[in-house]
């Protein structure tokens, strides 16, 4: 599979103090761990188990994910912006890769 | 002259049918999740709280027909200041092989304890929802969803 590439969709502009939904989305097979291949054995397990949102390196929100979480996995959430700074958002894999997106956020 | 008999005959792609069915009959040998198993897994969490039903607007369709990817929505009901914000909130799935489908931790950061993410479903079922406030009240929530093609593989 090629390297999960993160998407996420938010405006880079915003009022202070307004709420912002983000969009975000990568590609990732998750695999569930109850799969098995045409000779019958099982497919080990193989997800993304934590997304976190962090704004100027304040926690946001964090997501634990289960094998339950599809295939290329979709978050939506909000968030408010207080001022001008960076959402950093992590997703961290079972095998310890953590794949990383950054976006920033204007205030004006 | 003769010809040549066709490899499979329509009899022949009727009794495989019939075996491919058979054997996905056969498959789920896993054990599954149930209404027991998510209760202790609340109570893992939270304790003895009562569970107060409320709050969760829980947004899932009726009726899915891809298991593997069912659109989930919240949201819960929240002042969401430093003093009273929805702390956690978490998806169990009755008939589901693991009964873990996701559990999101706010902050007050968050202005609304609201979210959707899309989720796997390996048969009809019912979600269950469990939120825990700042304050440490739990409430629940749950929501049938009716799968036409299941979507844990095999």
């Amino acid at each position: 599979m090629a390297a999960p590439t993160p998407r996420v969709r938010m405006p880079a502009t915003a009022k202070a103090g307004e709420v912002i939904e983000v969009k975000t989305l990568i590609s990732h097979d998750m695999e569930s761990g109850q799969r098995k291949d045409a000779a019958g054995n099982s497919i080990p397990r193989k997800i993304i188990k934590e997304f976190k949102a962090t704004f100027n390196g304040k926690e946001v929100l964090r997501v634990d994910w289960h094998p339950a979480v599809s295939a290329n996995p979709y978050q939506s959430f909000f968030v408010r912006v207080p001022e001008s700074g960076t959402f950093e958002f992590v997703w961290t894999d079972d095998d310890g890769s953590v794949y990383k997106a950054e976006q920033k956020v204007t205030v004006g | 002259m003769t010809f040549l008999a066709p490899t499979r005959t329509r009899r022949d792609m009727l009794s495989l049918g019939a075996s491919g069915a058979a054997a996905m009959l056969l498959l789920p040998t896993v054990a599954l999740a149930t209404p027991e198993k998510i209760a202790d897994e609340i109570k893992k969490l939270f304790g003895d709280k009562p569970l107060v039903p409320g709050k969760i607007k829980l947004d899932l369709p009726s009726i899915a027909e891809n298991g593997l990817v069912v659109p989930l929505n919240f949201e819960i009901e929240s002042p969401m200041t430093e003093k009273d914000y929805v702390k956690s909130v978490h998806f169990f799935a009755e008939g589901n092989p693991s009964v873990g489908v996701a559990a999101f931790h706010f902050t007050p950061m968050s202005p609304k304890a609201a979210a959707a993410i899309r989720i796997r479903l390996a048969k009809t079922q019912d979600i269950v929802a469990v939120a825990q406030m700042s304050n440490g009240d739990v409430y629940t929530a749950r929501k049938e969803v009716k799968v036409t093609i299941g979507g844990c593989g095999g």
